[in-house]
């Protein structure tokens, strides 16, 4: 399914030219990985090839290739396997009056909806659904087309993409603060009393992995795909 | 643009590489409210700012202030049928401890207070020495990319919201008051949003690194370059 030592296409192949500096009009651009040197995704210094570690910062030199997408998949596929549960156990248990009702993440909205809370209830389901969804799905599209030919819009339209969901996931840890509140809160005794479910749990474990996920990603790999010149008259 | 002596392509001293693309770039000194792009991707590379290290350092040590109060003052009142209950932010997390959830409730608590509050206090330990010109202290460097780590998992601000939408839940059903804690909570945010523009991590590498943080010798471009 996934071959993660192949390195794609080679496009990219180390060309030893300091003449290849852009003038910033569509000119090739010298990457490092060009230049045979490795450079530092924590504090951008540049370092030769057969460095481990950055002397600066301390933070490890890993080569933009197709390896490091191993660990994207893995805790990308680990998060989605917590997204289950996550969605079928009850998030939180209400006790009002004598009776108990648990409640999902959709029964949830639900309820919010029911109410007439149409825009707290779309933040809820949007931070909770539609957020973790859609961060699969890009994370899985940008791990597919990693390495793969790509134009310079293509390339910014999938840093973008990265970008979009490198901010967005910290924001999906919505629900599970509400509940947290409201089993805190909520503790009236006989009138009313909510108690955090299972759930709670399994999704804030799957919003950490899919962060881990996106942060395990490379978006070098993204520009790997680009031809050596950007231009046709080069 | 290019100063031909200033880099070295087989060493990769004085360049710099875009952490998005890989793009190299030649490293250059900016001067305050200068923007260093990418000619690549387009991402910011460098943004220094004035006075930046001193205000980082006011706002951190405000940070662990403000996560101090919000952590054991009162943060939300709730009352209904003469029946009231007030929580601090410890009574959210005890409210998860018992039992299979206690992880849980270490790791949220974690994730609003602790984070934002060790992230403050590394910055100080780092900055503390360069905003007076003196050396780093011990482990600096290490101080600094740890705090750099745990950016994405400081969430105080999406608590906020997570309060907001419990209180519209709970709204029907028992009158809710705010304490002090959840007013220090909302100014955290704010004090966040500002300390986010005043950094440039580029900038303090830098720092740390010309105020002579062990590197293997190698120094800034001007050090470097051949007589």
């Amino acid at each position: 399914m996934i071959d993660a030592t192949n390195d794609g296409p080679v496009t990219d192949a180390p060309d030893h030219d300091p003449a290849a500096f852009t003038d910033g009009q569509g000119a090739p651009i010298l990457t490092a990985h060009r230049a045979g040197l490795l450079g530092c995704r924590s504090c951008g210094r540049v370092w030769p090839e057969d460095h481990t570690t950055c002397a600066r910062c301390g933070a490890k030199l890993v080569p933009p290739d197709r390896r490091g997408l191993a660990a994207v998949w893995a805790w990308l596929i680990t998060g989605m396997i917590f997204y289950i549960p996550a969605n079928l156990l009850p998030m939180m248990t209400t006790q009002s009056l004598g009776r108990s009702t648990d409640s999902t993440i959709i029964g949830g909205v639900l309820v919010l909806l029911d109410h007439g809370d149409w825009f707290i209830g779309g933040v809820v389901f949007a931070a909770s659904v539609l957020v973790p969804v859609g961060k699969f799905i890009a994370i899985i599209w940008l791990a597919r087309m990693a390495g793969k030919p790509a134009t310079v819009e293509d390339a910014h339209t999938r840093l973008h993409i990265y970008e979009v969901v490198e901010f967005i996931g910290r924001w999906s840890m919505i629900d599970v603060f509400v509940v947290a509140i409201l089993a805190a809160l909520v503790q009236l005794g006989f009138v009313a009393a909510i108690k955090p479910g299972p759930a709670a749990a399994s999704f804030a474990l799957s919003v950490a992995f899919t962060m881990l996920s996106a942060q395990s990603f490379d978006p070098r790999l993204i520009w790997r795909g680009l031809p050596l010149h950007t231009r046709k008259d080069h | 643009m290019l100063r031909q002596d200033a880099y070295d392509l087989t060493t990769g001293a004085g360049l710099i590489a875009c952490p998005r693309c890989d793009a190299l770039h030649v490293e250059e000194e900016l001067s305050v409210g200068e923007t260093a792009r990418c000619v690549r991707c387009g991402g910011v590379l460098a943004r220094p700012q004035s006075g930046a290290f001193t205000q980082i350092i006011a706002l951190a040590v405000t940070t662990m202030v403000l996560v101090f109060a919000s952590v054991f003052f009162p943060f939300l009142e709730i009352s209904r049928m003469g029946l009231g209950h007030g929580t601090s932010l410890f009574g959210v997390a005890m409210a998860l401890a018992d039992g299979a959830m206690a992880p849980l409730a270490v790791a949220l608590l974690g994730l609003v207070v602790g984070l934002p509050a060790v992230r403050a206090l590394l910055l100080v330990y780092t900055l503390w020495p360069l905003a007076r010109k003196r050396p780093p202290y011990r482990h600096a460097v290490r101080a600094f990319r740890l705090s750099e780590q745990l950016k994405p998992w400081s969430m105080a601000e999406i608590f906020i919201i997570g309060t907001a939408v419990a209180m519209v839940k709970v709204a029907g059903l028992a009158t809710i008051s705010f304490g002090p804690a959840f007013w220090a909570f909302v100014a955290l945010i704010f004090v966040s949003v500002a300390n986010r523009s005043f950094m440039c991590s580029t900038t303090i590498w830098d720092a740390l690194e010309d105020a002579g943080a062990s590197t293997d010798g190698r120094e800034k471009v001007e050090e470097t370059k051949p007589a």
